[in-house]
């Protein structure tokens, strides 16, 4: 019998967590820019089903698969800013309506083109030349697959969009006090479409990121929820890119414990192990979400001249 | 690979009358995942598919089925719409059906329900429990997978710790500890049998703490196989459905559940005029009712029940089928 060291069990842990935390990361950065703008898209579980199932019939060319992923996250984006935007439907119904459109349709058509559950080969682990060979951070951070550091990039990249460029200006303006930000030119409709779009493209990545780069299949619902976890993140991280970060890595890295947990067979049962990513959230909601603000916005369709 | 299926029920008094002639039998299912989920579902499905060949075609049975009926209130409702629509035999199939079914079956006197996996039938005239002995199966993984194992280091993925995943998952157990107890076995629980993501971070974790055979059940272990996959010189040993196809090279055996078996024995029960089988706890046998003569059936009331394994068929109906092994042309180690 191999005894395992506690350096082994530390880097196995966080060494999961990064990559469980990817999925996350891209739909709630995605889902944190669209509700900035004020829309609120609870579809993202539904956008991640499709595109994950999109990507999955482009295996060949994984460079294709995740195009594909990204166009049909485009397509749902706009749909979803359509009803929402355009025909002012009210946010949260019809994001339920889109995540049920996305879940019905990928299940439709992964029964009728592909049949049965299959692996496929995914995404493999690319090992960064130098940072790779760090001790102990190298092999946690830099011995990942390519969706998993996209993911970690989008990171800054996001902090950057929103704080330092003139469109992240505009679109916390049309998110806060969307009739100053039509008063002073900014078309709140275009900003609006553009950020769920985005929102949704990020969506549609996390879909393929989880069917290309985590699990390699597909099946019926398999995201079991993940992109409402992914929305739950967004107010978690105060609607910041770097709190968000916080949020996916601090719940991936207590589920990747829990799953050491049963595995080194300390003696807790697994219900409470299962439960502990869970149980934390709420905790660490509880301490955080009252001192952060979302956009005013948030939720509320535009009409010039309603105020 | 093994397959075990028992169905145990009693007898009961006769009522209902159909599949005559030129009608064809009408059975549906209601199912918590898909007909094509490599698992518990398509193990049902299967088996309707081969009874309906054997029967003569759709001329001869009519199926008809709900899947990824996770939620059970829409399976409740399926479950009634089907009997309303005048199915002969309604099947949930479902261990979280039992409610659903206790509340229905009294309202549809005439119909055939059945659940599983379980063995409860409420003492209703017209209801069935059937299960699997999944553990029988499993402990011949478990044999198998000990003997194989190099690094005696042996990681089981399982959904939740309850019906037959714990069967199946303690028969393994002690199959791996009949061939040497000083293995390391770990078990890890989901909590779900859907969530494939964490079923594969689960199989991926047993993986990097040394594991080089893997089992589970439920169908988000094909999680588990992609990750044994990935991992390359990790084998896995399945259950309910032969799930060799996702990962040739890796899956060693399969434990399939057939329930050709309590199919049958539903089907012929009805042509006799029987709806069901009352199922009795064994240490609370009262020979009191008498039974039509059957073939499949013998009467309780018999002063001398016989030797205990054919005590057992003739009260409970066990149904035990074996199934030829699935060729074991893997990669090993």
């Amino acid at each position: 019998m191999n005894e395992l060291t506690t350096t082994a069990i530390i880097i196995g842990i966080l060494y999961s967590a990064v990559r469980l935390a990817t999925p996350y990361l891209y739909a709630a950065i995605g889902e944190m820019i669209s509700e900035i703008s004020g829309v609120l898209n609870l579809g993202v579980d539904g956008i991640m089903l499709l595109s994950a199932y999109g990507a999955f019939l482009q295996t060949g060319n994984l460079w294709l698969a995740l195009l594909v992923a990204a166009v049909i996250g485009l397509l749902m984006g706009l749909l979803m800013a359509f009803i929402s935007v355009t025909l002012k439907a009210e946010q949260g119904i019809s994001g339920i309506g889109l995540y049920m459109f996305g879940l019905g349709l990928s299940t439709l058509l992964f029964k009728t083109t592909i049949g049965t559950v299959k692996t496929i080969e995914g995404f493999q682990p690319v090992k960064i030349p130098v940072l790779g060979d760090i001790p102990f951070v190298g092999e946690i951070l830099f011995n990942q697959s390519l969706p998993v550091y996209g993911a970690f990039l989008l990171v800054p990249l996001a902090w950057f969009i929103l704080d330092k460029t003139t469109w992240g200006l505009k679109l916390k303006a049309v998110g806060q006090t969307p009739a100053a930000a039509d008063s002073l030119g900014v078309s709140v409709d275009r900003t609006r479409y553009v950020a769920t779009c985005i929102g949704s493209i990020l969506a549609g990545l996390a879909g393929a990121a989880l069917s290309l780069a985590l699990v390699n299949l597909f099946q019926e619902n398999l995201t079991a929820g993940l992109g409402f976890i992914a929305v739950a993140l967004v107010p978690f991280g105060g609607w910041r890119p770097l709190g968000i970060m916080f949020g996916a890595l601090l719940f991936s890295t207590v589920n990747s414990v829990q799953l050491w947990l049963q595995v080194l067979g300390i003696g807790i049962p697994s219900d409470v192990a299962v439960m502990l990513p869970y149980l934390l959230t709420i905790v660490a909601l509880a301490f955080t979400v009252s001192r952060v603000r979302g956009p005013a916005a948030l939720n509320k369709p535009f009409e010039r001249g309603a105020h | 690979m093994l397959a075990l299926v028992t169905a145990c029920g009693g007898g009961a008094p006769a009522a209902g009358q159909t599949g005559q002639a030129g009608k064809p039998l009408r059975i549906a299912v209601v199912m918590p995942s898909a007909t094509t989920d490599l698992a518990f579902s398509q193990s049902m499905w299967d088996a309707l598919k081969k009874i309906q060949a054997d029967m003569g075609g759709e001329s001869a049975v009519e199926l008809k089925y709900s899947e990824n009926m996770f939620k059970v209130a829409d399976a409740a409702a399926a479950l009634r719409d089907y009997a309303s629509q005048g199915f002969d035999i309604v099947i949930g199939h479902g261990s979280q059906y039992g409610s659903s079914i206790q509340e229905i079956a009294p309202d549809f006197p005439k119909t055939t329900f059945a659940w599983g996996t379980e063995v409860n039938t409420f003492g209703m005239p017209n209801v069935y429990a059937y299960t699997a002995a999944a553990e029988q199966g499993g402990y011949v993984n478990g044999v198998l997978a000990a003997l194989l194992s190099k690094s005696k280091v042996i990681g089981v993925t399982g959904p939740v710790e309850a019906g037959d995943a714990k069967t199946y998952v303690d028969g393994f157990t002690q199959g791996v500890a009949s061939v040497d107890p000083g293995y390391k076995l770990s078990k890890t629980w989901t909590g779900s049998f859907s969530d494939v993501a964490l079923m594969t971070e689960a199989a991926k974790t047993h993986i990097a703490a040394g594991a080089d055979v893997l089992t589970g059940s439920s169908q988000s272990v094909v999680g588990s196989i992609g990750a044994a996959k990935d991992a390359g010189n990790v084998m896995w040993f399945g259950t309910q459905q032969d799930q060799a196809s996702l990962a040739p090279q890796n899956v060693v055996a399969s434990q399939q559940y057939d329930w050709t078996g309590i199919l049958k024995q539903m089907i012929e029960n009805r042509k006799n005029g029987k709806l069901a089988t009352r199922s009795r706890p064994r240490s609370r046998l009262r020979p009191t009712k008498q039974l039509p003569a059957s073939k499949t059936a013998a009467s309780r009331s018999s002063p001398n029940p016989g030797p205990a394994k054919g005590r057992c068929s003739a009260r409970c109906a066990c149904t035990r089928r074996m199934q030829r092994s699935r060729p074991a042309n893997r990669k090993l180690g």
